[in-house]
């Protein structure tokens, strides 16, 4: 079983700390949420996770299976099993989807066997129209340059078609609610909620409360000025909905 | 301490930068070549034009980006003449079919020499020619005279000129009216040695229709080894050419071409133009849209690396009304390389409701490479659609960042980002083994 576990995390970008000591353990099977107002650093630690380049960690730690992943790049974070679902995924011109999926499944293969060749393309295809046929979407979506043209929905179910095809065990969902309509909504939270089992951990990022009707958290986190400053279940987003952050602000100025 | 040593230099009078070549080495090559009379009296006449015209210089137009300064023109021995062909084989894998399974006629030169020249019987019967260009001007003397140069004019610069003086090699395709050759013809010129010169003239006549791939290739050498060619295509009415070009002369390679297509009422011309060789390439490429009708399609795709030097010259020339012209070339570039490309669209005033679009995309993948895009539109006519695009873009982080995300390396995010980049104009090309050739070509060099 995975944990992913944040300790005392400080994160500066260009000399400027945004992230001020979080601490935060995820384990498989458990969703949580994490809000908080514009600019506290939610997007920041989600890049941190998966290993942005940019940002320097000044101290603190994140520990996937007990183990620190600061060393490790990008790339080699995603094969231990983290994913980040972008919330403003670019478009790859002239790459499409099945293309791009494949790579990224045989570099999977590789990294564990150097010999390996890769997925023979018939078995990917099935696999491919089976993940799509899980979330609902037009096989034709496989053929497309990788968001280039996509709506908001579409780029946001391209995001969760790659999670149901990589199968990571801890994902974090930054404001994959963000820009959608009610339906698209719906559709990407079931998307989530089916591919929600006992070998994933779910971080979902998000300013409303909205998409957490559809996803139930069983821990909600508060985030003001880079730090978490509460901790609670389901029942934390549902009082923020009615009383906005400003509550919390007042209570942790000091 | 020692006083500074001063050297001193004394230059004898610098030589004219040009070949060094006689009227009596054009005699002895036109003896050496089996000329017909014709001819001969042509290789005068084009010689005497050279040497009338002066080596271009940066003051020059259509050279301003080019200086050819850096090739040694003295140097030069022509490989025919003087016995300074290589000895190197054609390698196997240029011959494998690129359009379809199998040719309907295959033509290999291999040093000058023509070493495999088949044509299926099928289409000798539909009185196809697929022949080398130095006997066609001998064996089809009518057609080849009626042809030559009614695309690419002698007069047309200092490299048309040099091509037809010093010719050595060539193809010739001459397909008659109404008459569609299945199986596309593929010519290989291999040539290894110090100096070639070319000639192709495709012909189609009216109504006629036929692939055509023409490969130029040579062994990467130490020396520096010139090429020079002209390329025709006439495509007369009605008729449908698709005609590849590749060019994968060896890495040393100073490479002059002028190469036109003159398309005929409602006929079509697919014009794929890979330029994946060479030390320096300068190409003058052209499309004149003559007849009305006319749809010409160029799809030109390149790739500079080392210390390369590309420069695509390309003009569509709408010449009559409702013509059409889709041009779009794509390179990357690593290293110090560097590429220039020049676009023009011509529309004559007589040339109404045409539609030009041209377009040019460069990915520059290291800091010390460089790409210049100069599109351009010269119109007389009031009533046209013609649109134009140039970028010179670079490998983004954030695109590198999101395919890591997905645990790809670094070396195979950048792999997929360069081959998605190219992608657009592979899927132009109609030949599933054109394609794989030139995504092979892309796979080795960007690892």
């Amino acid at each position: 079983m995975s944990t992913l576990e944040i300790r005392d995390l400080h994160v500066s970008i260009d000399d400027n700390e945004i992230l001020k000591g979080v601490n935060l353990t995820i384990n498989a099977g458990e969703k949580h949420a994490l809000m908080g107002p514009n600019g506290t650093g939610k997007s920041t630690l989600s890049y941190v996770i998966a290993g942005h380049p940019d940002y320097e960690i000044t101290q603190g730690d994140i520990l996937l299976n007990g183990e620190s992943i600061l060393e490790m790049g990008a790339d080699e974070r995603s094969r231990a099993g983290i994913f980040l679902a972008f919330q403003y995924p670019v478009a790859i011109p002239g790459v499409s989807v099945a293309n791009f999926l494949r790579t990224a499944l045989n570099a999977r293969m590789r990294a564990e066997d150097s010999e390996s060749k890769g997925m023979p393309i018939p078995q990917f295809r099935r696999l491919l129209k089976a993940k799509m046929d899980l979330l609902k979407m037009d096989h034709k979506f496989a053929g497309r340059y990788l968001n280039e043209g996509f709506s908001g929905g579409e780029k946001k179910r391209a995001e969760i078609l790659q999670m149901a095809t990589l199968e990571p065990s801890m994902a974090i969902l930054d404001e994959t609610d963000s820009g959608l309509d009610i339906d698209a909504l719906r559709i990407v939270s079931e998307g989530v909620n089916t591919l929600m089992g006992d070998s994933l951990g779910v971080l979902v990022i998000t300013h409303y409360q909205r998409i957490l009707n559809y996803i139930q958290p069983d821990f909600v986190h508060i985030m003001l000025d880079g730090k978490i400053v509460e901790s609670g279940g389901g029942e934390l987003a549902e009082h923020l909905e009615e009383h906005g952050y400003e509550i919390i602000r007042e209570k942790h100025a000091a | 301490m020692a006083a500074p040593v001063v050297k001193r230099v004394v230059r004898g009078a610098r030589k004219a930068a040009d070949l060094t070549l006689t009227q009596a080495d054009i005699k002895a090559l036109s003896e050496k070549m089996n000329d017909a009379a014709w001819y001969a009296a042509h290789r005068e006449k084009a010689w005497a034009m050279y040497q009338e015209t002066p080596m271009p210089t940066t003051q020059d137009e259509p050279w301003r980006r080019t200086d050819i300064r850096a090739f040694d023109w003295n140097g030069v021995a022509h490989s025919a003449l003087n016995g300074t062909n290589g000895s190197s084989k054609v390698p196997a894998h240029l011959l494998q079919p690129l359009a379809g399974d199998s040719h309907g006629g295959q033509l290999v030169i291999e040093n000058g020499v023509v070493i495999d020249h088949a044509v299926s019987d099928e289409i000798k019967a539909q009185g196809v020619i697929f022949t080398d260009f130095l006997s066609a001007t001998r064996d089809h003397a009518d057609l080849v005279q009626k042809h030559l140069e009614s695309a690419v004019k002698l007069d047309e610069g200092k490299f048309s000129m040099m091509a037809a003086a010093l010719v050595d090699q060539g193809v010739f395709v001459y397909v008659p009216a109404g008459v569609k050759v299945e199986q596309p013809l593929h010519a290989v010129t291999w040539s290894d040695g110090q100096a070639h010169f070319s000639r192709v003239l495709v012909v189609a006549e009216d109504g006629a229709e036929v692939t055509v791939v023409n490969e130029l290739s040579s062994p990467a050498t130490e020396d520096q080894p010139l090429h020079c060619g002209t390329v025709e295509t006439i495509v007369g009415n009605e008729a449908d050419v698709k005609f590849i070009s590749l060019q994968t002369l060896g890495e040393n390679v100073w490479h002059f071409t002028h190469e036109r297509s003159v398309i005929g009422k409602d006929a079509n011309l697919d014009w794929i133009f890979a330029s994946l060789g060479t030390r320096f390439t300068k190409n003058f490429t052209e499309l004149d849209l003559a007849g009305q009708g006319a749809f010409g399609r160029m799809s030109g795709f390149y790739f500079a690396e080392r210390d390369q030097f590309m420069d695509h010259d390309t003009q569509q020339n709408h010449l009559a009304p409702d013509t059409e012209s889709d041009l779009l070339f794509k390179g990357a570039l690593v290293d110090n390389s560097r590429s220039v490309w020049q676009g023009m669209i011509y529309c004559a005033k007589e040339a109404q409701r045409i539609d030009g679009f041209q377009a040019n995309r460069n990915m520059i993948l290291s800091k010390k490479a460089r790409a210049d895009s100069i599109p351009g539109l010269e119109i007389l006519a009031d009533d046209v659609a013609c649109t134009h695009a140039a970028t010179i873009g670079q490998l983004e982080d954030e695109h590198l960042f999101y395919l890591m995300s997905r645990g790809i390396p670094y070396d195979e995010a950048r792999r997929v980002i360069v081959e998605g980049f190219y992608d657009p104009i592979l899927q132009r090309i109609p030949f599933e083994g054109v394609q794989l050739r030139l995504k092979a070509f892309i796979r080795e060099k960007i690892e």
